[in-house]
């Protein structure tokens, strides 16, 4: 077991590397000129050409990357940015809490809501209570969760003034961001450990617990569940890496300074190091919550367990590293 | 203990009748079926694929999915209690309790994510009021009474080769001393030697322990091997019911006629067995009488209406129109006593 978390750990140095590469050559790329931004309006021909000089991009493009690369994986310096002038790296890391504390209790809700109500539509199949989840669900994968945030804004700040409508000074300002950005995960999930215990719920070891005079009750969370397990387990890691670099249009609604928030105004500034610096952490938290998921897995199934021990030097099971890095890049 | 309740009835299932009912369809799965079974007897259903008998043995222990299953009439009695009558949790300390199962396919029987012998101690942990280390303690000897060795207790089922989850799957169903074993064709699953192993593992502990059984099968050596009674099943329906000395000696049901045409004879030379023409009726949409009709030889037009079960002066019943003359002088005389 050891063994295979220390060849995933290693399995990440190319990824990692591969995500950087790409989006520097992405942002090179791009159209825009980043100096001109920096300059404002009006510039002489010298100034420009000092700047360029002093923000290193008039080397040409492998020299440029060569840099990038040397900076960021072997001293860890993501740079200073552009045009606000801080240092990238600390910038981050003031945000990165704020984004995962999002990100971690939208998870939570997510467990503590999603597979009780899939449960309960599960075992009370094509009855009320399951045609009431499934509506609950459904709604909630439907409804934006943007939309609904600026309801709550409506409701709880504007209205009824229980909230604060934007910022984190208080703990309870999470509140409104978590649950409007949680909605849509709650929604799938819950249809995804419907559709998994109802298929669990119809296994002969759940017949085999029925006839052995197991309590219903057990049958449900004893048998059925553990097995049902593995793909909401997938479900919320990869909402959970999502979320740590999707909650743009949630940290942009309640005005959360977050890492979402601050790599979308340095894309539109052309700040680069703010944009190669921030993907590359998403990137690295990213293949973190993989790992950590399909660790988790060998807990949940001893069958993977022997799997992973078992893997030696033979290929690797899932999840190869192209998916990351796109899903990575995504954020 | 066992003399006196050598004769003395365990289960008696009388007229059960289960369709699976969906929007589309109907399917009539278990027509009528009733048959006795006292302490320590065995019996075998035999019978083809669909032919209704595991929708029997789950009916009897009450795990049938309902939608779609459904008792549409009929009693299981089993030691005086009705099963259809007592509530949830009665009925579920008689399963595994009292009456406990084999399933076929020991493959998928077993939950994969569970120790094998946290598995059999659970049933144990729920029936005798046994902590979890007392009911380890009993789960480690049922092991070793289905020849695993206990330092295997704690591996999980994908650890273990299909002939060996069967007979973890009969440790679990033994775990609690049952009154009664519902094997469902235990040994489909298994390759032919495996086969025989499990076979007189599930002989010898059912004859030590003076178990009852309902022996599900479509193997008429199984059945040979380890019941005293049998009951062909044929589309939902019992046709034959006896002694096992009886039916193999007397087959009457042309049905069951058929099945051991369908044998091949160690004694005499044959080139090609003999196959019974035609196919089981669409449980959909049987047919009002005789449900082997489209296949009979012997079919006549009295057979278009339903078939009564006739009984035989020695006890062996059949629903056979061929046989009502010989049931007659019975029919006459149980009227007379009555």
């Amino acid at each position: 077991m050891t063994r295979y978390v220390v060849k995933r750990l290693l399995m990440m140095i190319p990824v990692l590397l591969c995500v950087a590469i790409v989006i520097f050559t992405i942002m090179y790329f791009a159209p825009g000129d980043p100096v001109a931004l920096v300059l404002g309006d009006h510039y002489t021909e010298e100034q420009y050409i000092q700047t360029a000089a002093e923000l290193g991009l008039d080397k040409p493009f492998f020299v440029q990357l060569g840099i990038f690369l040397r900076d960021t994986f072997l001293r860890l310096d993501f740079g200073t940015s552009y045009v606000l002038k801080t240092d990238v790296a600390t910038e981050l890391m003031a945000r990165l809490p704020r984004t995962v504390i999002i990100a971690t209790v939208c998870c939570l809700l997510q467990i503590v809501i999603a597979i009780p109500l899939g449960i309960a539509a599960a075992t009370h199949q094509n009855g009320a209570v399951d045609k009431l989840c499934v509506g609950l669900a459904m709604f909630g994968i439907s409804v934006p969760g943007f939309w609904i945030g600026m309801l709550m804004i409506l409701l709880f700040s504007l209205k009824l003034g229980w909230l604060p409508s934007s910022g984190v000074q208080h703990w309870y300002s999470y509140i409104m961001p978590c649950v409007a950005n949680s909605l849509m995960g709650v929604g799938g999930m819950t249809r995804m450990t419907r559709s998994q215990m109802l298929e669990v719920i119809r296994s002969d070891y759940v017949v085999t617990a029925r006839a052995k005079g197991v309590p219903e009750r057990s049958i449900l969370y004893s048998h059925a569940l553990p097995n049902a397990l593995i793909p909401i387990v997938t479900y919320i890691g990869t909402h959970f890496g999502r979320s740590l670099g999707g909650t743009v249009v949630i940290e942009t609604v309640f005005g959360i300074p977050g890492i979402g928030y601050y790599i979308m105004s340095a894309v539109n500034n052309r700040d680069y190091p703010i944009v190669r610096g921030g993907v590359t952490l998403l990137a690295l938290l990213f293949c973190l919550v993989v790992l950590a998921v399909d660790i988790l897995y060998a807990y949940i199934d001893p069958r993977i367990k022997a799997q992973y021990e078992n893997s030696g030097r033979k290929k690797k099971p899932r999840t190869p590293p192209k998916a990351k890095k796109e899903a990575a890049a995504n954020g | 203990m066992e003399t006196k309740k050598e004769n003395k009835l365990l289960l008696s299932v009388r007229d059960l009748t289960v369709n699976y009912e969906t929007k589309d369809e109907t399917v009539h799965a278990v027509n009528g079926v009733s048959f006795d079974l006292n302490y320590g007897e065995s019996i075998g259903l035999v019978g083809e694929t669909g032919a209704g008998k595991t929708t029997i043995a789950r009916s009897i222990l009450r795990i049938l999915p309902t939608p779609p299953a459904k008792l549409v009439r009929g009693e299981v009695t089993f030691d005086g209690h009705n099963l259809y009558q007592i509530s949830e949790e009665e009925m579920r300390q008689i399963r595994g309790g009292r009456i406990s199962m084999v399933f076929q396919d020991p493959m998928t029987a077993l939950n994969p994510v569970k120790r094998v012998g946290w598995q059999i101690a659970e049933g144990i942990r729920y029936h005798e009021g046994l902590d979890q280390k007392q009911a380890d303690e009993k789960a480690v000897e049922m092991l070793k009474l289905v020849g695993i060795s206990p330092d295997r207790f704690r591996e999980y089922p994908h650890q273990f080769s299909g002939g060996m989850k069967q007979r973890v799957v009969l440790a679990i169903a033994l775990a609690c001393n049952p009154d009664l074993l519902i094997a469902d064709e235990p040994t489909s699953a298994l390759d032919v030697t495996i086969q025989a192993q499990v076979l007189e593992m599930i002989e010898d502990l059912q004859r030590h322990r003076n178990t009852a059984m309902i022996m599900i099968t479509h193997d008429f050596g199984v059945v040979a091997k380890s019941c005293n009674k049998v009951a062909v099943v044929y589309a939902g329906e019992i046709i034959e019911y006896g002694a096992i000395e009886q039916v193999f000696e007397r087959p009457m049901h042309p049905y069951t006629v058929g099945l051991f045409g369908a044998i091949p004879n160690l004694t005499t030379d044959v080139d090609r067995l003999t196959p019974i023409p035609g196919a089981p009726p669409d449980p959909t949409d049987l047919p009002g009488g005789c449900k082997f009709l489209p296949r009979c030889p012997h079919a006549t037009e009295q057979c278009k209406r339903p078939v009564p079960a006739y009984t035989m002066a020695d006890g062996h019943q059949c629903r056979c129109n061929l046989y009502a003359d010989e049931a007659k002088p019975v029919a006459a005389a149980q009227a007379a006593e009555t």
